[in-house]
């Protein structure tokens, strides 16, 4: 399904600031998978993402989708494949827009753009069932500017755009972080839903090692721009978040004393 | 530019339609010249267009072959309002001018509207609002980029063409300061009117370029009575721009207090 073969990844590379951010990173990923991806600030989730999505290219190494290599793909290339949604909530969508025209543009997502009108009757019909599936009440407020949305609805919209034309994959990058618990909860249920829905083989990175544990159906742990670790199964089922603490101190030698972690769990 | 190809077609003998004609195309491929001086070399978008501004000087004066040249119609040049007014020769020529001016503004008002409703429109009003989720949407932001600027460009460079006919001349430095005009005019139109459908905001643009001039067509018949000059104007006009542009920032400086 995803696959990365031997990726390196350098940024500043040739000068003194020169950070090795994706290390000899090889990775696997079968369809229907649901990967919860956890570690340090800079331990390379993010980047990780980035290469996969085709906003970084890495300086070698090949990524391959279904057997497609889109290693040096530009993002706009390769979005058939993908969907994505981010821990900033207004990265997901376009805030001067409508909700009905964020949701036109991810509806014509890998199709030829011509001089249609962009929207049509049919259109809003299929986006009002589908916003009203996730009953937030968006589907009465079609018109209305997506900047006026609250962080939450935002994301709850970023997620249906992200999905509205049927990925292959879905890279979710902490996109709960930014909201408050309930509403956290409320998108993560969403997430699973659409996740199953559409039969979506998902990355997720994430700083909450319960959900780290709790969703999906195999944890990775980066560290310096490696997995360091990598469960599934019974092996995952019987883990607590204790013991994956201790997991990266006895590979890493070091306190994963990152406040943000303990205090999320 | 726009004007220069114009005046061009009507020396080589054609009519005002193939001459506007050929102001927005070459109008279009000026603006994508400065977007891919934008898009493939990376600099910033105003610098590009600068640049494009200046190597377009040259290009203008080699079109004209001098920096002034007259469309009077004692030269035989028939432009459209000359035209105009030989076909309705009972109402008054202001009175034509006018409405004719009026009714090619509110057919253009209408393209515009519609055009960004379409599939491509929407794909360029959603990459001036977020690079990043159009090109996770399969958009490729440069294009839509090049695809404004063409677009815009060909807007300016028809207005280039129809000042021409309206002041019956051409002359190199016509275009001196537009931009500025240009910046202030959507900024008066933001303040004159608030929302942000599409209907709106073309109106803004519009109702800000009216208003615009209209007010410097004051100050500049008044501004005597208290000692200022035609020449204080763009300065005037430099300083309004600079207050208006600060004034987010301005605001949030001093306006906690209040």
């Amino acid at each position: 399904m995803l696959k990365l073969d031997r990726v390196n990844k350098y940024f500043f590379r040739n000068s003194p600031d020169e950070r090795w951010a994706i290390r000899n990173l090889s990775l696997e990923v079968q369809d229907g998978d649901f990967v919860t991806i956890v570690g340090s600030n800079g331990a390379g989730k993010t980047t990780l993402l980035n290469l996969i999505s085709g906003s970084y290219f890495p300086d070698e190494g090949r990524v391959t989708i279904d057997g497609v290599d889109v290693t040096h793909l530009p993002p706009h290339r390769r979005a058939v494949y993908l969907g994505r949604v981010f821990q900033n909530t207004s990265q997901g969508t376009a805030p001067s827009l409508t909700i009905e025209e964020n949701l036109a543009i991810a509806y014509l997502k890998g199709k030829r753009k011509g001089i249609r009108m962009a929207l049509n009757e049919r259109m809003r019909g299929i986006f009002k069932e589908k916003l009203a599936e996730i009953g937030l009440g968006l589907e009465k407020r079609l018109k209305e500017r997506v900047g006026l949305l609250s962080g939450g609805q935002r994301q709850a919209l970023a997620l249906l755009m992200a999905t509205l034309s049927q990925p292959r994959i879905l890279l979710l990058d902490e996109h709960t972080a930014n909201l408050d618990p309930k509403t956290g909860e409320t998108i993560m249920e969403l997430t699973m839903r659409l996740v199953r829905e559409n039969r979506l083989t998902t990355l997720m990175v994430t700083h909450n090692l319960q959900d780290a544990l709790s969703f999906g159906n195999r944890t990775l742990m980066m560290d310096e721009g490696e997995v360091v670790l990598d469960v599934a199964g019974e092996e995952r089922k019987k883990m607590t978040i204790q013991e994956l603490l201790e997991q990266f101190n006895v590979r890493k030698h070091k306190t994963f004393a990152d406040d943000r972690t303990l205090l999320s769990s | 530019m726009g004007a220069a190809i114009f005046a061009l077609m009507m020396y080589r003998g054609y009519g005002p339609l193939v001459g506007v004609l050929s102001a927005l195309l070459l109008g279009a491929l000026a603006g994508l010249f400065t977007g891919v001086l934008h898009t493939v070399s990376r600099i910033p978008a105003l610098l590009s267009g600068i640049l494009t501004m200046i190597c377009l000087y040259s290009i203008n004066l080699r079109v004209m072959g001098r920096p002034n040249i007259s469309l009077s119609e004692n030269l035989g040049h028939r432009t459209i309002f000359v035209i105009l007014r030989d076909a309705f020769p009972s109402i008054p020529e202001v009175y034509v001018r006018f409405v004719f001016l009026l009714l090619l503004l509110l057919f253009l008002k209408i393209v515009v509207d519609l055009f960004l409703q379409t599939e491509i429109g929407l794909s360029v009003r959603a990459t001036g609002d977020n690079e990043t989720l159009v090109e996770t949407q399969g958009i490729d932001p440069n294009r839509m980029k090049l695809v404004g600027i063409a677009l815009s460009n060909a807007l300016v460079a028809l207005s280039g063409a129809m000042f021409a006919q309206y002041q019956g001349f051409v002359d190199i430095n016509m275009g001196i300061g537009m931009v500025v005009s240009g910046l202030a005019s959507v900024i008066v139109g933001e303040v004159l009117l608030r929302g942000k459908t599409i209907f709106v905001v073309t109106l803004q643009v519009i109702l800000g370029a009216v208003v615009y001039r209209m007010a410097t067509a004051i100050a500049l018949n008044w501004g005597y009575h208290i000692g200022f000059k035609p020449y204080d104007l763009k300065l005037f006009t430099g300083i309004l721009v600079i207050i208006i542009l600060s004034f987010p920032v301005l605001k949030e400086k001093f306006g906690r207090s209040r």
